[in-house]
């Protein structure tokens, strides 16, 4: 087993969800003991994700978002997919400031706080279509012992 | 999601509480909008104590109004951001627009 716990969650990309999913993902990562910080930068990279998904995959109708959370001993690996109209160029899309909705009052730096909060981040063409986003999060760094350890 | 505004002296303050994401950002920017356009203020303080969630999506809120606060001559400064919303206006250098002030 590649992980000591894992979950998945489906969900419709309502902006609504947003809160639900980092919440969820939050709640989920505490068996591991992480710190307050540690949990509002994985929260917050969830966001960010769960974000491009509401307003890039799905531009005018509602489809589903998954969300895989897997757990390790110190790590937390979150991968947030779409079967939406995809990216067609993801190093692009990955570029400080690079947005397609300029004129929506939008930063175009969702991926650099990703990056930012997170230790590894990894962006894919999806199977049949969409894209899934990797997160990937080592956890007490500061080596305190996670309640799954016994 | 709740945007409030009080006036002292010649600066606004203004509070943004809960959590500022995709799903509320149409509505703190409406609040926002309507409450900076009124009254008597030379500047506005956004104390943000109160807010305790905010990703990209709130970047754009704030520089949309700091665009329309600058065509008045109003500068913004930015108080008490948590430890994830400050590096966020760190990382994006909304400082330089809106500096951080205690």
């Amino acid at each position: 087993m590649e992980y000591l716990n894992e979950m998945t969650l489906t969900f419709l990309s309502h902006s609504i969800n947003e809160s639900f999913a980092r919440s969820a993902v939050a709640g989920f990562c505490v068996q591991l003991n992480p710190t307050i910080d540690e949990i509002g930068d994985i929260k917050t990279a969830v966001s960010e994700a769960v974000t491009n998904c509401v307003v890039h995959a799905y531009p005018d109708k509602k489809g589903w978002i998954t969300m895989f959370v897997g757990l390790k001993p110190n790590e937390v690996v979150i991968k947030v997919s779409d079967e939406g109209v995809g990216i067609e160029n993801l190093a692009r899309a990955r570029e400080p400031f690079f947005t397609t909705k300029p004129d929506e009052e939008r930063a175009g730096m969702g991926f650099t706080v990703m990056e930012s909060f997170m230790d590894e981040v990894i962006l894919e063409k999806n199977n049949k279509r969409g894209v899934v986003v990797t997160l990937k999060k080592v956890l007490n760094k500061k080596q305190n012992k996670s309640c799954m350890n016994g | 999601m709740q945007v409030t505004s009080k006036i002292i002296n010649d600066t606004m303050y203004l509070s943004i509480l809960g959590e500022l994401d995709e799903h509320s950002a149409g509505y703190a920017r409406d609040m926002m909008d309507s409450l900076m356009k009124e009254g008597d203020f030379r500047q506005i303080i956004v104390d943000l104590s109160g807010l305790e969630f905010m990703d990209s999506t709130g970047i754009g809120v704030m520089i949309g109004r700091y665009k329309k606060m600058k065509q008045r001559g109003i500068p913004i400064y930015v108080a008490h951001p948590s430890k994830q919303i400050d590096k966020i206006f760190m990382m994006t250098a909304l400082y330089d627009v809106m500096p951080k002030i205690n």
